[in-house]
């Protein structure tokens, strides 16, 4: 029985009680996949990012240098800048090469209907940020992800691209020189690689925080795509 | 996955059972494939596989004729600002009045070019970025000859693949052929209309701005023209990316 995760299933009270367990094959085995293998990367480029971050940490000019922020070397990877680079750009083809096939998977499987954000969503978002941060009433669970959900993970997949383009620019901002100048310059570049990282580890918090509050059988879905008893089913 | 508190009932739906959880689990056991960069002897190749397979994009996407972005005087850091990195001295105490280029490998007329002679090429001037691979950069005007009008100069086989120079302070430093033959790479004697200072690398250094800062060697010596380069370059030694093009 494998409940169809995109198409909204008519809400019903969820029963408790053995008797009415149901499960739903929730993430396929490429976004299973995809997710476990994103998460070592993004680990990986992060702190390996924020080695290479410590050799100059500074968005201003080399003279006279003003450090914005002291990086702790235990958040750092790679122990120099050197070792920080050859981890940095040998995962970034992992990171890239994840990604595609996540992007591709989702497009022809049509499976991004689950976490892709659209108008129709909008208007669930603010009861579900009521219900989440002002004690509002849960609002009722009609998909797999709620309005808010879809919004983090299409915002963490746009994330995730702006992440590869900025990091291109930065690599190679001759080459790219169009690239560069559409992101206001290789200065901008940089700056705009270190938001999306700080956009990307304030969503890896949230998402780690709600993943804590669902508890067990939710965080168990994403290792083997089933969940018991999802809300939505009636 | 039944041992956590999940009261998991015996059902014959296969979305219900034990194994299945299992299979679906084991299905993500290629992942295990990463741990191997936890292994340090295995991990150290990986990433200078890594290193490498940029590299070999990035030379790829190289065009020859693309140009660096060049800018307004009003816009060239001055030269005062123009942060100097060493790796080992700041002036290697180089005897501006005997010295010459040493010219060697596939050329047809190798030896002892002066100064002078290679000021009486064409020169070319330019501002453009210099990017040091720590993340910071600095505009700057740069005059010189270009490296394939002094390769030309001294008969250089053109299908060579690198050049390999030396410097008066023991750093050495690497160039595929492509990107010493771009238009806008530069054999320079002159920062800010000025002969080259000391600090920066007088009386002649590389100014390649389709590539990194390290890549731009100072205060040079020797010049080579070569299929097999001895040694990628100093800081390549030390673990940086050979190509590293910009």
């Amino acid at each position: 029985m494998t409940a169809s995760n995109s198409t909204p299933v008519p809400n019903a009270a969820v029963e408790a009680g053995e008797s009415t367990l149901r499960t739903a094959y929730e993430h396929p085995w490429a976004v299973r996949f995809c997710h476990w293998l994103n998460t070592v990367s993004l680990f990986v480029m992060a702190a390996s990012g924020l080695q290479i971050f410590r050799a100059f940490p500074s968005f201003g000019p080399k003279i006279p240098q003003h450090n914005l922020l002291n990086v702790p070397k235990s958040l750092a990877l790679g122990g120099w800048l050197g070792g920080a680079l050859q981890w940095h750009m040998t995962f970034a083809w992992i990171y890239v090469a994840t990604g595609v096939f996540y992007l591709a998977y989702q497009i022809f499987s049509c499976n991004y209907r689950q976490p892709l954000f659209v108008r129709k969503d909008l208007a669930g978002v603010w009861p579900m940020i009521r219900h989440y941060f002002f004690f509002g009433r849960k609002p009722a669970q009609i998909e797999v992800y709620n309005p808010l959900q879809k919004m983090a993970y299409t915002s963490a997949i746009l994330l995730g691209l702006l992440s590869v383009l900025t990091g291109i620019v930065l690599y190679n901002p001759v080459q790219f020189s169009f690239l560069a100048s559409l992101l206001g310059g290789f200065h901008w570049a940089r700056l705009w690689h270190f938001c999306v990282l700080c956009a990307l580890l304030l969503f890896v918090l949230g998402h780690l925080i709600m993943v804590v509050l669902h508890g067990w059988n939710n965080f168990i879905s994403m290792l083997t795509g089933w969940k018991r008893n999802p809300e939505y089913l009636p | 996955m039944d041992n956590l508190g999940l009261k998991m009932p015996e059902s014959p739906k296969p979305a219900n059972s034990r194994s299945l959880n299992r299979r679906e689990l084991l299905k993500l056991s290629p992942l295990l494939v990463v741990g191997a960069f936890a292994i340090p002897k295995v991990r150290d190749p990986l990433l200078r596989e890594g290193v490498g397979f940029t590299d070999w994009a990035s030379a790829r996407w190289f065009r020859r004729n693309h140009l660096a972005p060049t800018f307004a005087d009003s816009e060239v850091t001055p030269l005062e600002k123009f942060y100097v990195n060493t790796y080992d001295v700041d002036d290697p105490v180089v005897d501006l009045e005997k010295w010459t280029l040493t010219v060697s490998g596939d050329v047809k007329l190798p030896g002892e070019y002066t100064l002078a002679q290679i000021q009486s090429l064409p020169k070319l001037k330019q501002n453009t970025r210099h990017v040091c691979v720590e993340g910071w950069d600095a505009i700057g005007r740069f005059g010189g000859t270009r490296i394939s009008d002094f390769l030309q100069y001294v008969g250089a086989k053109p299908e060579a693949k690198f050049l390999y120079v030396e410097c008066a302070d023991d750093y050495y430093e690497s160039l595929d052929m492509a990107s010493a033959l771009h238009p806008q790479s530069l054999l320079c004697y002159e920062m800010y209309d000025r002969p080259l200072t000391r600090e920066h690398g007088a009386p002649l250094r590389l100014r390649v701005p389709t590539k990194i800062g390290y890549k731009q060697a100072k205060y040079l010596t020797s010049l080579r023209v070569t299929d097999v380069v001895p040694r990628p370059g100093y800081w390549e030694d030390q673990g940086y990316p050979a190509y590293y093009g910009l």
